[in-house]
């Protein structure tokens, strides 16, 4: 049974650090308020002591040369680790369960059914040890609460930060607590016990539980991913932007389409583009930024649609849950980074969700969660709308694998049922037989 | 009447380290006033124009005022305030 759990030896952590001399020297500087530029020690915070504001991580990249850098990266590990200059350690970090380099396929059926010119291309992050895009933030989140001294991890989840958080802390051998809403998919509960973590379920949505964990990481020397190392945490999302530009051969996109949760990843990606541009790794500008929620959960949406600067919290109900964060931390970000690049926010019913899960299935064989469900309906709301030009060059963010949400699959499909004979099945497919 | 308002750590150097204020108020905006009038550095912190600041959290018993009536949200007596910041999760 996956209820609550206790468990009460923590093993030894293991350190994946190694040491750093003169040729090493990392480019992390200070946190520092996205709001009202504040600096902090690069220590376990999260918000601004005078406004309250986000804390992101500051970097000092001048002595980063590009092709000295290029050289590095390629040169580096089959995994994010190969991007360690652009994350936020004073050593260079290791891991092993390394998440990243999943494939980025192109994807011309679905173009052809969506009536696109357009190169279009599926970033499959469903490809990561845990199946979905979590796993490069939590590597990120682990190795520093292994570098700040950390003994215990915990997260607040909709379910795919559980799984990874769950794995990564049994993989460096860290005491980990997982906090979710008690009713989420039974697939993520069964993925996240496994791993051995104390699992608790709490009996309220997932707005509840990262409250409930706010509270918490005031009172326990733990370290909450998406909490108190938060900012550091976040800085994960970018490797999505730098893979996708590598294996882009050194280029950016024209448009990018992903999924908004709390609307991190969606401003991370951006940062992450904005970075290799600002040091001369890519050229060009900033991809078109089109974000996807499901209407059942769509604050983002809703506060592009209606102009306004903050999101209006919403009570979820969406077959999508691990969208489903009704007050979205970097929502206002992601708000402004969608008007910014020219893009858009729209959102997609629940029945739309499950017809982009099935038409991602049969025109790519990559089998999405409900996440991906959602991004393929808005990209097939954008090929409706007129939104995407002939020649367009188009990523699509596929975050999580389907199989962690196969009730959103119920009922889509009919099985033949036959008995073991020719006749049987020459009957059942009579048509198909005589064409 | 006496309510609890809790305090985050991350504004206790303006509290003096006190995790927890006991204040009189009917309103949540009543019992903010009522915290600024004995902690006034607290005022700029949390508002800006009047309002909340955009990444402040403020819940009584546990529910966020934002899905009742805003800073005119009515307290009981004996009521927990609870502000977090805003900026975690996701």
């Amino acid at each position: 049974m996956w209820g609550t759990s206790d468990r009460t030896s923590a093993p030894q952590a293991e350190v994946f650090f190694v040491g750093y001399g003169k040729r090493d020297r990392m480019a992390i500087e200070n946190l520092k308020c996205k709001e009202c530029g504040s600096t902090y020690d690069l220590g376990a915070h999260f918000a601004c002591e005078n406004c309250f504001g986000p804390l992101e991580v500051a970097y000092d990249y001048s002595r980063l040369d590009p092709g000295e850098t290029k050289r590095k990266i390629q040169a580096g590990s089959q995994g994010i680790w190969r991007y360690a200059d652009f994350l936020p350690f004073e050593g260079r970090p290791g891991d092993p369960l390394e998440p990243g380099l999943t494939p980025m396929v192109r994807a011309d059926r679905l173009a052809d059914r969506l009536g696109l010119e357009a190169e279009l291309l599926i970033k499959n992050d469903a490809a990561n040890p845990t199946h979905s895009f979590k796993d490069r933030v939590v590597a990120v989140a682990v190795a520093k609460a292994q570098e700040l001294g950390f003994e215990t991890v915990a997260c607040a989840s909709t379910g795919n930060l559980a799984n990874a958080v769950a794995a990564h802390a049994a993989a460096a051998g860290l005491r980990s607590y997982v906090f979710v809403p008690s009713n989420l998919e039974e697939q993520k509960l069964l993925a996240t016990g496994v791993y051995g973590t104390n699992l608790v379920g709490v009996r309220g949505n997932y707005d509840d539980v990262n409250r409930l964990c706010t509270q918490l990481a005031e009172t326990r020397p733990w370290a909450f991913v998406n909490v108190n190392l938060r900012p550091y945490y976040a800085e994960g999302s970018k490797t999505l932007a730098y893979e996708t530009a590598e294996q882009l051969g050194w280029e950016l996109p024209d448009r990018v389409v992903c999924p908004i949760a709390s609307g991190s990843l969606f401003t991370k990606v951006g940062r992450g583009f904005q970075e290799w541009l600002d040091i001369g790794l890519v050229a060009g500008e900033q991809p078109v930024f089109n974000g996807a929620q499901a209407l059942g959960c769509s604050p983002v949406a809703t506060a592009f649609a209606e102009g306004w600067d903050v999101c209006k919290p919403q009570r979820p109900e969406t077959i999508a849950k691990s969208l489903a964060i009704g007050d979205p931390a970097d929502g206002p970000y992601a708000v402004e980074q969608a008007r910014r690049t020219g893009g858009a926010i729209d959102s997609v019913t629940d029945a739309e969700i499950r017809d982009g899960i099935r038409l991602l299935a049969e025109t790519t064989g990559i089998f999405t969660e409900t996440a991906g469900g959602v991004t393929i309906g808005v990209l097939a709301k954008l090929a409706e709308r007129g939104d995407i030009a002939a020649g367009e060059r188009v990523v699509v963010y596929i975050t999580g694998e389907g199989l962690k949400t196969l009730d959103a699959t119920r009922d889509r499909f009919r099985m033949h049922e036959i008995d073991p004979d020719l006749d049987s099945f020459e009957a059942e497919f009579r048509e198909e037989v005589a064409v | 009447m006496p309510v609890t308002v809790k305090i985050p750590t991350q504004l206790r150097a303006a509290t003096d380290g006190e995790a927890e204020l006991e204040v009189s108020g009917a309103t949540v905006g009543e019992v903010l006033d009522a915290v600024f009038e004995t902690h006034g550095t607290l005022r700029d912190r949390i508002t800006q124009d009047g309002d909340l600041r955009r990444f402040v959290n403020v819940y009584v018993g546990g529910e966020d005022i934002r899905f009742q009536d805003g800073l005119a949200t009515e307290i009981d007596d004996g009521a927990e305030v609870t502000i977090l910041p805003a900026v975690a999760g996701g």
